[in-house]
C-alpha cells in the first residue's frame, strides 16, 4: 500500500506520531535520543553480548516454563528414552526429559537456554575486564560499576538456581554441597539448611522454591538493574578510547539512529545466531545421562558450571586440618574459608576497587577518555593478578579432569595449585607491571625517534644512519595524551620548629599506599623532550636547515617534529 | 556538531592544576575522514547493497527451513533421530538469525553515513543555583511537615515502618524450615538388627557373599517402609559402603574391635566435608576417594582422612551377622553422619 | 606464494584463520574419533592348558612365579579365573611395561588363541570366574534402564556418568569404557582388576551385569544434543563456551567495530 502511494503512508505515519506525541510528548525524547552519539569500538560490544544473551534467556526460558513441571512429586517415566524407561523420578526430571525428547524444538530451546546462561556469565566477566582495565569505572561511573557488580552476582544466582531445576544427580550433588557449606556456618548453620530446604535435605520443597527464585525473583531484579545500568550509560554518555579529537568534554562516534540501531540490533541477531548454532550442534547438560536425583550415586567429573568452578576449586584446595572443636561446638574453617571467606575477599575486592583507587589517587575529575591499560601499570597488574588467582581456582576445580587428560597425579596437581594460588598472582603482578612499563617506554621511544624505515643512509664522512620517519600528529597524540600521577608527597613529620605535627602517621600511610600505585612510572613525552630529541639529531640532517629547530623548547605548544625528515639516529 | 571540524583544537587541551602549557601536547583534533570504496564508486555501493539483500534472503530461507524441519522431522525414538531434529531446527534458526544480523551490520558499515559525529558532554554535577534551589525546596518541605519540631511523631513513624515487615517475615520464617527440628540431623534409620541390603535392588547381603576386594553400596532394609516423601531424606543419611578386607590388613581401634565381621567393615558413604557420596574405592590401596573434592579416606585404618579438605573420619556402622548369615546393623551410627555443623557433638 | 603472503596481511585473515582452525579441529576429531572394535571370542580346550603353561613360564612367571603363586611385586593368580586372564591379557594390560598400580591398556601382546591358552592354564591353577558366553554380554538382552540405576550407583563415581573415565588418587585413573568390548567389561566387573573392586554375582548378578553392559552400549550412540564434548560435564562445556561462543562473538564484535574499507 505504502509503496504504491508513499504520500498516504507518510500521512499515516505522521498521524500516528502526532497522536502519540499529543499524549506522551514523545517528540522531545526522539529529538533528544535518536541521534545520540555512541563511540565505536569492538570492546564496547562485550556488554551487549551479556544484554543479548539475557534476552535470549528470557525468550528460551518462557518456552521452557510452558513444559517444565517444578515438582519433586514422584512419578515413573515412560517415553522414548529407553535408559530411563520405568525409572522412578521427580516430576521435574520427567518433564525435563519430556520437553527434551518429545517437544519438537524443546531440546534445542533447553540447549539454547543453557548455552546462553554460560555465555551470559562469560560476557559479563569479559565486559567487567574491559571496564576494569580501561579505567572506565572512574568518576562519574563508580555507582554504575557497583550496579554491574550486583548484576554479576545476580547472574551467579540465576545460573545456580536454574542449574539445579532438572533435579538430576549432578545438580543434586551441587545442592548437597551447598547444604554442607550452609551447615558449616557457625551457630545458625543447621537452621539455615532447614530454611533452604524446608526441613532436612533434600526434602520436597527445594525445586519449587528454586523455580520461583529462578523465573521471578532473580530475573526481575536483573531486569530492573539492567534498566538502571543502561540509564546510567545514557546519562553519562559512553566512554571513549583516547585518540585525536577525543577529550573528556566530548564524545565522538556514530548516531544511535540509524547506525547504532543497525549495528547493535544486528549484533543481537548475531549473538542469538551463535547461541542457536551451538545449541544445534553441541550437547550441553545431558541430564538424561546423569539420571534423576538420588542421594547415593555420584559421577566422576562432578563439577558445577564454569562460573561456580572457582568455589569448587577453593573447596578442593583447602587442607582439612582446619576444622576445630571449641567447647564442644564444631567450627569448620576447612569449609568456611574456601566457601565464604575466599569469595568474600574476591567479591569485595571487585566491588570496592573504584573507591580504593579514587581514595589513593585523590582524583576528583570526571573521566570519559579511557586509559590504555599500559598507562595504568598498577591497576593493570592488579587486575591480571586477580584474574590469575581466579584462573588457578577454576583449574583447581577441574583438577580431576586435568589429571586424566594430562596423565598427572591428582594429589600432585592439588599441591601445585595450593602453592600457585599464592605464588601465581604475585608473579603475574610483577610480570604485568614490567610489561606495562616496557610498553610505555616503547611508546616514548616511538614518539621521540619515529618509525624505523629500514632506509640506511651513508654520510659523506662515512657514518651510517637509519632514517626514521616521524609520527604524524594523530598517532603521536595517542601516545602522549595520558596522565602519569606521581606518588603522594607529604609534609615532613616535624615542622620548622621541630614540633611533631598531627596526622603525620596517617599521611605516611597514605603515602605508602600511593607509592605502591605510582612509584614505578614512565612519564609521557613532553613537547620539550621531543624538541630536544630533534635537536640532538640535527647534525645528521639531510634535508637542510629547517630541521634545526633547537630553540623549540621555548616554543609553547608548537608541533616541532612535523616537518623533520630525520629526527634521530638508530641508537 | 558538524562532522569535519576539529573539536579538540585550542580550548580542549587537558589542563591540570599548576601544569605549565609546555608540558603537554595539543590535541590535534579528528583526523580527516577517509572515504570508503562505496563512497567513491557507486558500483561498490551497489555491490554492498546486493550483499545485504542476499543476507536477508538467507535469513528468510533459514526461517522456512526451521519450520519445515519442525513439521517434517520429529525427534522420534532414537538418539539419532533426536539429534537430527535438533540439528535441523537449530541450524534453520541459526541461518534465520545470522542472516538478519550480518545483513544489518553490513548495511550499517558499508552503506550508512560513516562520518564520525561529535557531541559535547556536560559535567554530571548540578549547577550551584540548582543545588541551592534543591536545598531550599527540601527545607520548605521539611518545614511544612514539621518533622523537626514533632519528635514523637517522627519516632512513631520510624518505628512503625521498621516493625511492619515482621508481620510478613514472622509467619514466613516460622514455617519455611518445616518443623525446624534440627536434631533429626543426628539420627538415621539404622537400628539394631536392620539388614544391610544392596542399593538400589534391596537384596539382603550374606557375609559369605562379600568376597575380599569387593564393595557393596548399601541401604537399610527398612528404607522401603519410610513414607515416600521422607524416603530420600532418610536415604541421604543412611547410605553405607560395605567393604571386605583381608583381616590382617585391617587396623582397628580397641573400642571398635566388635564393629566389623571377619574383615567386613561398613562406613557411612556421606563425606564429612560437605556431604558428597564418597564412593571411589581403590581395592589395592584400600583408599576411598570423594569425587567432588578429593578427600581420601583409608578404609583399612578407621576411614581416617589421608588427603584433601575433610577433617574427620567417616562414621562407622557397627555390624554383625544374624542367624541366617545376613549382615545386620548393631545399632544406629554412634555419631552424626555427613558434614560438620555447629552443634553436632552436643 | 606471493599472493598468499599478501593475503596474510588482509584484514579478514584472522577470521579466515580462525574458521580454518575450527574446521581442521573438527576434521581431525572426525578422523581420530574412537570407533568400537570387536574382539574374537574363543573357547578353551583341555590341551590348551599345556600350551598355556609354556607361554606362562616364558612371559609371566618372572613376576607371578612359576606356579602363579605371586611375589612381592605381583599378585597370586591362583583362583583369579580365566576371566581375569582374558581381560588382563586381552586388553594388553598384561604383561605390564613397568610394575605399578595402574596397568595401561595397550595393543595385546598375544593373539586370541594364545590368550585362550594362557586363560586355560591359569584357570587350571584354581577355580575362578570364567569367560562369559556371548549371551551373558549381549546388550540387546539387557535392560538399559535397570543398567542405568546400577551403573550410577556402582560405577559412575569412578568411570563417569556415561563411562567416559575419571581420575583416582596418585595418578591412577578409571579408564573410559566406551571402547572396551562387552566381554572385557563383564570380566572386569567379575574380577576387579587393579584398583577396581570386585563385583561378584552376589553383588551384581549375571543379569545385572548384562543390564549394565546394555546401558554402556546405549552410551555409544550419538548424543541427541549434538557433539558430546567428551561427555566430561560442565568443565568442558565451560571451556567450549569460551572458545566457540566468546571466540565467535568477539570476532563478530571486531568486525562490527572495524571501519569498512
Amino acid at each position: 500500500m505504502s509503496t504504491t502511494s508513499p504520500t498516504r503512508g507518510a500521512r499515516a505515519a505522521s498521524g500516528t506520531a502526532d497522536y502519540l506525541d499529543q499524549r506522551t510528548g514523545v517528540g522531545t525524547a526522539v529529538k533528544e535520543f535518536a541521534r545520540k552519539i555512541f563511540p565505536d569500538h569492538w570492546s564496547f560490544l562485550l556488554g551487549e553480548i551479556a544484554l543479548y544473551s539475557f534476552v535470549v534467556l528470557l525468550i528460551s526460558g518462557v518456552f521452557l516454563t510452558m513444559f517444565f513441571v517444578p515438582s519433586m512429586g514422584e512419578t515413573h517415566y515412560h517415553g522414548p528414552w529407553a535408559a530411563m524407561d520405568g525409572v522412578e523420578m521427580s516430576q521435574a526430571f520427567a518433564s525435563t526429559l519430556r520437553l527434551s525428547f518429545e517437544v519438537r524444538g524443546g531440546l534445542l530451546m533447553r540447549q539454547i537456554h543453557h548455552w546462553a546462561a554460560l555465555l551470559f556469565m562469560a560476557s559479563i566477566v569479559t565486559h567487567m575486564m574491559r571496564v576494569f582495565f580501561t579505567g572506565a569505572f572512574r568518576k562519574p561511573r563508580e555507582v554504575n560499576w557497583v550496579v554491574g557488580f550486583v548484576l554479576m552476582i545476580l547472574g551467579l544466582a540465576a545460573g545456580f538456581s536454574g542449574y539445579s531445576l532438572p533435579d538430576d544427580v549432578l545438580s543434586g550433588n551441587g545442592l548437597r554441597i551447598t547444604d554442607g557449606v550452609v551447615k558449616a556456618i557457625p551457630i545458625i548453620g543447621s537452621y539455615m539448611s532447614f530454611f533452604l530446604f524446608g526441613g532436612e535435605f533434600p526434602g520436597t520443597d527445594i525445586i519449587p522454591r528454586l523455580f520461583t527464585v529462578h523465573i521471578l525473583l532473580v530475573p526481575g531484579l536483573i531486569l530492573a538493574l539492567i534498566g538502571l545500568h543502561l540509564f546510567f550509560v545514557v546519562l553519562h554518555k559512553h566512554t571513549q578510547y583516547p585518540g585525536p579529537g577525543r577529550t573528556d568534554k566530548n564524545v565522538v562516534g556514530y548516531p544511535l539512529f540509524p547506525v547504532y540501531t543497525a549495528k547493535a540490533g544486528g549484533f543481537f541477531f548475531i549473538v542469538f545466531g551463535v547461541i542457536a548454532l551451538m545449541a544445534a550442534t553441541m550437547t550441553i547438560n545431558p541430564v538424561w545421562n546423569y539420571g534423576p536425583y538420588d542421594p547415593s550415586p555420584v559421577s566422576a567429573g562432578a563439577q558445577p558450571d564454569w562460573y561456580m568452578l572457582f568455589l569448587e576449586g577453593a573447596l578442593r584446595l583447602m587442607p582439612g586440618q582446619t576444622e576445630y572443636v571449641i567447647g564442644g561446638y564444631t567450627l569448620s574453617l576447612n569449609v568456611l574459608i574456601p566457601a565464604m571467606v575466599v569469595p568474600g575477599i574476591l567479591f569485595v575486592a571487585i566491588a570496592a576497587y573504584p573507591f580504593i583507587e579514587a581514595a589513593v589517587t585523590k582524583d576528583k575529575r570526571e573521566h570519559h577518555v579511557l586509559d590504555r591499560p599500559r598507562n595504568a601499570p598498577f591497576r593493570t597488574a592488579f587486575g591480571v593478578a586477580f584474574l590469575t588467582a581466579f584462573v588457578v581456582l577454576v583449574l583447581a576445580g577441574s583438577n580431576d579432569l586435568i589429571a586424566t587428560q594430562f596423565k598427572m597425579s591428582l594429589n600432585d596437581i592439588t599441591w601445585a595449585f595450593r602453592v600457585l594460588l599464592f605464588v601465581g598472582p604475585a608473579f603475574a603482578f610483577w610480570v604485568t607491571k614490567r610489561i606495562c612499563l616496557s610498553l610505555q617506554r616503547k611508546d616514548r621511544e616511538l614518539v621521540l625517534h619515529g618509525h624505523e624505515t629500514g632506509r640506511i643512509v651513508r654520510f659523506a664522512h662515512g657514518e651510517y644512519i637509519e632514517v626514521h620517519r616521524p609520527l604524524d600528529e594523530y598517532e603521536q597524540w595517542l601516545l602522549v595524551s595520558y596522565d602519569s600521577p606521581r606518588p603522594l608527597e607529604i609534609e615532613p613529620a616535624e615542622d620548622s620548629r621541630g614540633v611533631r605535627r598531627k596526622g603525620y602517621r596517617l599521611d605516611r600511610f597514605k603515602q605508602r599506599v600511593s607509592r605502591i600505585f605510582f612509584e614505578d612510572r614512565v612519564e609521557p613525552v613532553t613537547p620539550a623532550e621531543l624538541a630536544a630529541a630533534h635537536s640532538h639529531g640535527e647534525h645528521d640532517a639531510l634535508t637542510g636547515p629547517e630541521s634545526a629547530n633547537a630553540q623549540v623548547t621555548s616554543e609553547v605548544g608548537s608541533r616541532p617534529a612535523a616537518e623533520t625528515e630525520i629526527d634521530g639516529r638508530n641508537h | 556538531m558538524s562532522t569535519q571540524q576539529n573539536p579538540g583544537h585550542g580550548d580542549e587541551v587537558v589542563a591540570h592544576e599548576g601544569s605549565a602549557p609546555v608540558t603537554h601536547f595539543q590535541n590535534p583534533g579528528l583526523p580527516p575522514h577517509k572515504p570508503r570504496q562505496g563512497d567513491l564508486h557507486p558500483s561498490a555501493a551497489k555491490r554492498a547493497e546486493r550483499q545485504v539483500v542476499i543476507l536477508f534472503t538467507i535469513s528468510i530461507i533459514g526461517t522456512i527451513g526451521a519450520v519445515v524441519a519442525w513439521a517434517l522431522v520429529p525427534p522420534g525414538d532414537t538418539p539419532s533421530s533426536m539429534r537430527l531434529s535438533n540439528f535441523l531446527i537449530g541450524f534453520g534458526l541459526f541461518l534465520s538469525l545470522m542472516g538478519i544480523g550480518t545483513a544489518a551490520v553490513h548495511w550499517a558499515k558499508a552503506l550508512m553515513n560513516d562520518h564520525e559525529k561529535v557531541e559535547m558532554r556536560h559535567p554530571q554535577r548540578s549547577s550551584d543555583e540548582n543545588r541551592a534551589a534543591a536545598v531550599e525546596v527540601l527545607k520548605e518541605g521539611a518545614a511544612d511537615s514539621g518533622i523537626g519540631r514533632r519528635g514523637v511523631l517522627k519516632g512513631a513513624a520510624v518505628t512503625s515502618l521498621a516493625l511492619f515487615p515482621l508481620a510478613i517475615a514472622v509467619p514466613l520464617i516460622g514455617d519455611i524450615g518445616g518443623n525446624w527440628d534440627v536434631s533429626q540431623l543426628k539420627h538415621t534409620i539404622w537400628r539394631k538388627g536392620v539388614k544391610l541390603t544392596t542399593d538400589p535392588a534391596g537384596r539382603p547381603i550374606k557375609a559369605a557373599d562379600v568376597t575380599i576386594g569387593s564393595v557393596f553400596h548399601v541401604i537399610p532394609e527398612n528404607l522401603e517402609e519410610v513414607p515416600a516423601e521422607d524416603r530420600l531424606n532418610q536415604k541421604a543419611k543412611a547410605v553405607v559402603l560395605l567393604v571386605r578386607l583381608d583381616p590382617k590388613d585391617l587396623k582397628e581401634s580397641e573400642e571398635r574391635k566388635g564393629w566389623s565381621y571377619d574383615g567386613i567393615v561398613a562406613y557411612s558413604k556421606i563425606c564429612t566435608h560437605v556431604g558428597c557420596p564418597v564412593a571411589l574405592y581403590e581395592q589395592q590401596t584400600h583408599h576411598l576417594l570423594c569425587p567432588c573434592h578429593q578427600s581420601t579416606f583409608d578404609v583399612a585404618d578407621g576411614a581416617k582422612v589421608v588427603f584433601g579438605p575433610a577433617k574427620r573420619a567417616l562414621p562407622q556402622l557397627p555390624i554383625e551377622v544374624d542367624d541366617e548369615g545376613y549382615l545386620v546393623a548393631q545399632s544406629d551410627f554412634l555419631e552424626p553422619v555427613g558434614p560438620s555443623f555447629w552443634e553436632r557433638l552436643k | 606464494m606471493k599472493a598468499l603472503a599478501a593475503r596474510r596481511h588482509h584484514r579478514h585473515a584472522p577470521v579466515v584463520l580462525l574458521l580454518l582452525a575450527l574446521l581442521a579441529t573438527g576434521a581431525l576429531y572426525a578422523v581420530l574419533a574412537p570407533t568400537s572394535a570387536d574382539a574374537a571370542d574363543s573357547a578353551a580346550s583341555a590341551n590348551d592348558i599345556e600350551a598355556g603353561d609354556k607361554l606362562f613360564q616364558a612371559n609371566c612367571a618372572t613376576c607371578h612365579g612359576p606356579t602363579g603363586e605371586g611375589s612381592g611385586s605381583a599378585p597370586s593368580l591362583i583362583g583369579v579365573g580365566a576371566a581375569s586372564v582374558d581381560f588382563q591379557v586381552g586388553t594388553g594390560r598384561m604383561p605390564m611395561a613397568i610394575s605399578g598400580p595402574q596397568a595401561e591398556a595397550k595393543p595385546a601382546q598375544f593373539n586370541a588363541e594364545q590368550t585362550a591358552q594362557l586363560a586355560a592354564y591359569v584357570a587350571s591353577l584354581g577355580a575362578g570366574p570364567g569367560i562369559p558366553v556371548a549371551e551373558q554380554v549381549d546388550p540387546s538382552k539387557g535392560d538399559a534402564a535397570n543398567g542405568m540405576a546400577l551403573f550410577r550407583t556402582n560405577c559412575a563415581m569412578c568411570h563417569n556418568a556415561v563411562g567416559a573415565g575419571g581420575a583416582l588418587s596418585e595418578g591412577k585413573y578409571a579408564p573410559s569404557l566406551l571402547e572396551t568390548t562387552n566381554t572385557h567389561i563383564y570380566e572386569a566387573m567379575a574380577t576387579g582388576p587393579q584398583s577396581m573392586p570386585v563385583f561378584s554375582d552376589a553383588n551384581l548378578t549375571s543379569e545385572e551385569k548384562r543390564d549394565i553392559i546394555a546401558y554402556i552400549d546405549a552410551q555409544r550412540e550419538p548424543s541427541p544434543g549434538g557433539i558430546n564434548l567428551g561427555s566430561l560435564g560442565p568443565v568442558s562445556e565451560g571451556l567450549w563456551v569460551w572458545v566457540v561462543g566468546m571466540g565467535l562473538l568477539i570476532g563478530a564484535a571486531v568486525w562490527i567495530g572495524a571501519k569498512s574499507s
